[in-house]
């Protein structure tokens, strides 16, 4: 029982009162320095270095970039963020993205949210199987489905438009949904659903005034990784666009202009890609522990 | 009056309820008693509507609700575990069933406040159900159910998760509360003293039969047969193997007496005799008796639980006081041979003590 009051913050750090952080402040008291300490510095300044070139040649004009090596711009100009903010070919590859990539959350988590109820409450002929089968559409790499997408979409003269981006990337994120909320679902007692029927509740009114508000971490986790899977995936989006729908990873594909590479330019575009991850994993942090142990906590 | 006609329940190849019949009038107290397992919580969903049976039919003040789903039926249900919706408050939570019936605001707030003084939730309203202790969880549900003024109130062992202080005291209200709402009030429960104490009539469960029922004391004192005898008795009842042969029973391992008055009109055979483990006592008090080897004691304070072995068969007797004896004695342990339960080979009760003090 109450297994969703563990779910509030699982994946918090232990208490700043904790024998380990009193023991770090201590030792930083007396100023001795821990040489084990340098294991995870290295590890994340190594993680960041690359963040942070990126962003240090957002911020340099095209000449220092390709010049002499320098630690941080000597000039810094805001001019390649300029460039994107009114050139609508730059900043429509990210209206592209997003309007994709929210239609897809919003798809995969509608359509995952019956399908996980159905394998956390029934049990049907198959189910363990089927449930399984849903996640191996996870391990075929997304090449191998561009060619039929591309056909398929093709048939239907969808390509190049958002909703074309967003189905497909439902083969991947719809299991993965499931998979996620259903482990949120079954942390939920089955009493609680009956109760309800007792009480008087119908289905729908049940299932959208009880249900949802105690799975709604789960909900907001599976809407995470369909996120950043939706957002970074570059092969299906490219194949499925043109020009209206193009997605910000494309463009930034294809920045060989008559003057050369637009160095600068894509680095500001690298940095504002990174953006929205960072957000949206901001409002999942105390959940995102679980959501990759798919709600099996 | 809520009616149960040959129901059975099949779940696989499983057999959870098997051929139940039961009469549960209105404003009654009804016990269903029985060890894990023995389908107390399947007959319970089964009177709910939360399950339908494979055959027979439940009839509610004469309509046939088989089939009904919960949602149609007007039933209450508390569970063992504290279910409640965690993401209301406690306020919310006991006034969710009149909000679905769509009730008046002022009638919904008026039998909220009534139910949550009668339990005791008044300063809790405000709160969700995560934030309050086990004790205040369960009052919540059981407030839910009374606010509900369903016509059965089903509570599967309400108390069972609740430490003894608190079971004790909402034991003496719970039968009190709902009697005033004059539902059909069914509570299951694994101890057979909780069963005494509700009073009522008791349904004795066993592997999905009902074994017997009837006034709860009347099933305690004169048991139908042995299953029912086994189930209602904490400790667990000694039975031991006896021949009677003119006025005397006699068994192995030294068990020879003369029957009491009320047997001796039993014909002569083997029969299988009962006895409550509060019945015996250490020493010879009794006439009938027999030596047991001491395997265990356990002392509760005021008495001691003596474990033993008398000839391949385990022993419990429950005396008075705190008595010394060590694993591995023989001890001699004596009964009134008027206070025994006699049941014929086939486990048929065919004798039980004219008054027996529960």
């Amino acid at each position: 029982m109450s297994d969703h009051a563990t779910t509030a913050h699982p994946s918090l750090p232990g208490a700043a009162h904790s024998e380990t952080a009193i023991a770090a402040r201590s030792r930083m008291k007396t100023g001795h320095f821990r040489w084990k300490a340098l294991i995870p510095i290295v590890y994340i300044l190594f993680l960041l270095l690359p963040i942070y070139w990126l962003v240090n040649m957002s911020f340099k004009t095209n000449q220092e970039i390709l010049g002499a090596l320098t630690l941080w711009p000597t000039n810094p100009t805001l001019h390649n963020y300029r460039v994107i903010f009114t050139d609508p070919s730059w900043y429509m590859g990210y209206v592209n993205s997003i309007i994709y990539v929210v239609m897809n959350m919003v798809i995969s988590v509608a359509v995952a949210l019956p399908a996980a109820y159905a394998f956390s409450r029934y049990r049907f002929l198959g189910d363990k199987h089927l449930f399984f089968w849903l996640l191996t559409n996870r391990m075929a790499p997304p090449a191998v489905f561009a060619l039929p997408f591309f056909q398929l979409y093709s048939a239907f003269g969808l390509i190049d438009t958002h909703i074309a981006v967003a189905l497909a990337h439902c083969l991947f994120n719809v299991p993965l949904a499931v998979w996620i909320l259903e482990g949120f679902m079954s942390g939920v007692p089955k009493e609680i659903d009956e109760t309800a029927y007792i009480d008087g509740y119908s289905f729908p009114k049940f299932f959208f005034k009880i249900f949802t508000p105690l799975i709604a971490s789960g909900i907001g986790v599976a809407a995470f990784f369909c996120f950043m899977f939706s957002w970074v995936e570059l092969l299906i989006a490219r194949t499925l666009t043109v020009t209206d729908a193009k997605p910000i990873s494309a463009i930034m594909t294809r920045t060989v202009s008559a003057s050369g590479m637009d160095w600068g330019v894509l680095a500001a575009a690298g940095a504002l890609t990174i953006i929205p991850g960072a957000i949206v994993i901001w409002f999942v942090r105390n959940y995102i522990a679980k959501g990759f142990a798919l709600g099996r906590v | 009056m809520l009616e149960l006609i040959n129901v059975s329940r099949r779940v696989g190849a499983e057999d959870h309820i098997i051929d139940v019949s039961l009469q549960l009038q209105r404003g009654s107290i009804n016990v269903l008693l029985g060890p894990t397992l023995a389908g107390k919580t399947s007959l319970m969903r089964l009177m709910a509507g939360l399950d339908a049976p494979t055959s027979g039919k439940v009839v509610m003040d004469g309509k046939d609700v088989t089939g009904v789903p919960v949602r149609k039926r007007n039933v209450a249900m508390v569970y063992q575990q504290f279910i409640n919706y965690p993401t209301l408050t406690v306020y919310e939570n006991i006034a969710s069933p009149m909000r679905v019936a769509g009730r008046p605001k002022a009638e919904i707030d008026a039998a909220v406040k009534k139910a949550a003084d009668l339990l005791q939730m008044t300063p809790y309203l405000g709160r969700t159900p995560l934030n309050l202790s086990g004790g205040q969880q369960q009052r919540t549900a059981l407030a839910r159910a009374l606010v509900k003024n369903a016509d059965v109130v089903l509570l599967d062992e309400p108390l069972a998760n609740l430490d003894y202080k608190l079971r004790e005291e909402l034991r003496e209200e719970l039968p009190k509360i709902f009697a005033e709402t004059g539902a059909i009030f069914v509570y299951a429960t694994t101890e057979p003293h909780e069963a005494l104490l509700l009073g009522g009539q008791t349904a004795t469960l066993s592997k999905g039969r009902v074994t017997q029922f009837g006034e709860t004391t009347a099933v305690y004192r004169r048991p139908a047969d042995l299953l029912t005898a086994t189930t209602f008795s904490d400790p667990p009842l000694n039975v031991l193997a006896a021949e009677k042969r003119g006025q005397r029973f006699s068994g192995a391992g030294g068990v020879d007496f003369a029957a009491a008055p009320a047997h001796a009109g039993l014909g002569d055979g083997r029969y299988r005799i009962g006895v409550r483990p509060h019945r015996l006592e250490l020493g010879t008090t009794h006439a009938a008796g027999f030596d047991a080897r001491v395997t265990l004691t356990e002392v509760t304070g005021s008495e001691t639980y003596i474990h033993a072995t008398h000839v391949g068969t385990d022993i419990i007797a429950l005396v008075h006081g705190v008595r010394r004896v060590d694993a591995g004695d023989t001890v001699h342990l004596s009964f009134d041979p008027a206070e025994i339960l006699v049941f014929g080979e086939d486990g048929s009760a065919v004798a039980a003590p004219a008054a027996m003090a529960a």
